[in-house]
């Protein structure tokens, strides 16, 4: 069986984060996984062992000092060496920030083809072909690679789910890797971004409510967090209301935003401009709510209420209110 | 100090954008090519550096079909200072590859102290070309910076991280990226219309840059449909009892 790596995420405190298992429970369909993880030196054993119950047969782990204060160069280091080592077929990572720095300077680096932003994989006859979902799900692309072995693949997060593993010991390489500081950039502090909420993260929402220019006002806004967190769902806008300042650009879903695609996709006040379609047009179920029969939005609406948002939001929040206390 | 802008030309967003169906390619004749909004505020980032040290020499660069002249004098209308246009139709359908060798080999001949990207084009959306010239150039890279200034031999930002934000900083020379957060590109006025004629426009070609466009290794397109169109399902207008409504269509739809 041929080995596919898997870029572990690690944090600063040793935790195993973001898409990892979903990456190894992927990973395990078509080879043997080896996940690759960076850590500061003596904090292995820990995280292999973690990483293990995940279901990663194989762990390298690349000690680093820099591991938390070099942005990415340590990670990268880690990786090619073990791609160097295992001489896999694939390698996984997540298609965020740091996944995407680090999938690109390894593609340099190993001479190797990049798939980014991956939504789907299958193999057959030993090749691996990539599913891409683009103009944010208008086209569906297919892609592979010429050139051989190791195919990097990016994989959009949220994208793939993480099955059940049976927990193994699994096979421990330690090496130590280094890296010159002075070539890579130094992290500093951390800031929280103040937004701490128990919502949903707006990119692997199930549920999303967004909000537009139709609310009004930044104060009358606060009615889109009220539906969403009656719903548990996360928070989106429009960029119509991220550029009157009712929502902060974090939140913008659209092309230039966040393309989401959850189980229901609430829209209130929202026109349905085809930059906004273009971020949300895959969700499952889409809801709109909004004054103007004649709104786009209502072109791919599932269930579409021409009306008042403030007079329908909070008659549908009390709605919800009533069912969950019938299910207690 | 010396800043190269990476700039792309794109199909515009707010038209409804196409792949070619027989190539998997971008369709740039379906909507108005226009620079990238994102590359606007690359070259924003950088006027801005050079408002606070009038030394500074910001270029701007794209490798893009012939015809997108127009976005890069956009550039410097603007205020760039000269642009450099790699156009060869070798590098038509070019992965992230072969884009990023040939950027690097223009960005190493002309010599630079910082280069500064948007994190992704809205078209391709892969958001790995920075890295990828950075290690091509054996500099750091400083990517998906919300912020960004230089002090110094050092370039610093803030970036987006899973715990928050997190202060970045790395020697000069780098590779830098810009997110949307950065501030709205300005306008160009009338006065940098008529001056971007005068400034200098380079064009350059693969065989200059020695570059060949034949691959060992490429990301190959396989296939490529449209998605159908998603169709309108129930609309009402509310009487009074639309929330209701609505919260039993999530009900019986299990979304609740």
């Amino acid at each position: 069986m041929s080995h596919i790596l898997i870029l572990a995420d690690i944090s600063p405190s040793g935790d195993v984060r973001g898409d990892t298992q979903a990456l190894i429970s992927a990973a395990a369909q078509w080879g043997i996984p080896v996940a690759v993880a960076t850590v500061p030196p003596g904090a292995g054993e820990a995280v292999a062992t973690k990483l293990g119950a995940l279901g990663a047969e194989k762990v390298f782990i690349a000690e680093n000092e820099h591991a938390h204060t070099a942005l990415t160069a340590p990670q990268l280091e880690g990786l090619t060496q073990a791609a160097h080592q295992f001489d896999p077929q694939a390698i996984l990572l997540s298609h965020t920030h740091d996944g995407q720095d680090i999938a690109g300077r390894a593609a340099v680096r190993l001479g190797a083809a990049v798939n980014a932003d991956v939504v789907a994989i299958t193999k057959s006859d030993n090749a691996f072909t990539t599913t891409h979902s683009v103009f944010g799900g208008s086209f569906v692309v297919e892609a592979s690679a010429n050139g051989g072995a190791p195919m990097i693949i990016t994989v959009r997060p949220g994208a793939f789910e993480a099955s059940a593993v049976t927990a193994v010991a699994p096979e421990v390489t330690t090496a130590s890797v280094s890296v010159d500081p002075a070539g890579a950039a130094a992290l500093g502090n951390v800031h929280a971004t103040g937004e701490t909420s128990s919502r949903p993260d707006l990119r692997t929402a199930k549920k999303v409510v967004s909000g537009g220019k139709g609310l009004g006002s930044k104060d009358d806004f606060v009615l889109v967090e009220q539906l969403a967190d009656a719903l548990g769902a996360a928070v989106g806008s429009s960029r119509a209301a991220v550029d009157a300042g009712y929502a902060p650009q974090t939140r913008q879903v659209g092309q230039t935003g966040i393309t989401v695609s959850p189980d229901l996709y609430i829209a209130l006040g929202i026109s349905g401009a085809i930059q906004h379609r273009a971020g949300m047009q895959t969700s499952k179920v889409i809801v709109a709510v909004d004054k103007d029969q004649d709104a786009p939005i209502f072109d791919i609406a599932d269930y579409g209420v021409v009306g008042d948002v403030f007079t329908i939001v909070p008659q549908l929040i009390q709605a919800i209110g009533e069912r969950q206390r019938q299910q207690v | 100090m010396k800043i190269l802008v990476l700039v792309k030309e794109v199909p515009d967003t707010w038209g409804e954008r196409k792949l070619d169906p027989a190539s998997g390619r971008v369709d740039r004749e379906s909507v108005d090519p226009v620079l990238d909004e994102i590359g606007e505020r690359a070259i924003e980032a950088a006027l801005t550096i050079k408002g606070s040290d009038k030394s500074t020499e910001v270029i701007v660069v794209s490798m893009s079909p012939s015809s997108a002249s127009k976005s890069l004098r956009k550039g410097l209308a603007m205020g760039a200072t000269s642009a450099i246009h790699l156009a060869d139709e070798a590098l038509r359908g070019a992965d992230m590859l072969l884009t990023a060798e040939a950027l690097s080999v223009l960005i190493q001949n002309e010599g630079f102290d910082l280069v500064i990207a948007g994190n992704e084009s809205t078209d391709g959306r892969g958001g790995m070309i920075p890295a990828m010239v950075a290690e091509h150039l054996g500099v750091p890279h400083v990517t998906f910076l919300e912020s960004i200034e230089i002090s110094g031999n050092r370039v610093s930002g803030v970036r987006g991280a899973d715990s928050g934000m997190v202060e970045v900083s790395a020697n000069l020379p780098a590779v830098a990226s810009i997110t949307e957060r950065l501030p709205d590109p300005r306008f160009p006025n009338f006065k940098g219309i008529l001056s971007a004629k005068k400034k200098p426009y380079t064009t350059v070609t693969l065989a200059e840059l020695g570059v060949d466009a034949a691959r060992p290794v490429s990301s190959v397109i396989v296939s490529s449909r449209e998605r159908p169109a998603r169709s309108g399902g129930i609309k009402i207008v509310d009487s009074g009892n639309a929330g209701r409504d609505l919260a039993e269509f999530l009900a019986q739809n299990r979304l609740l």
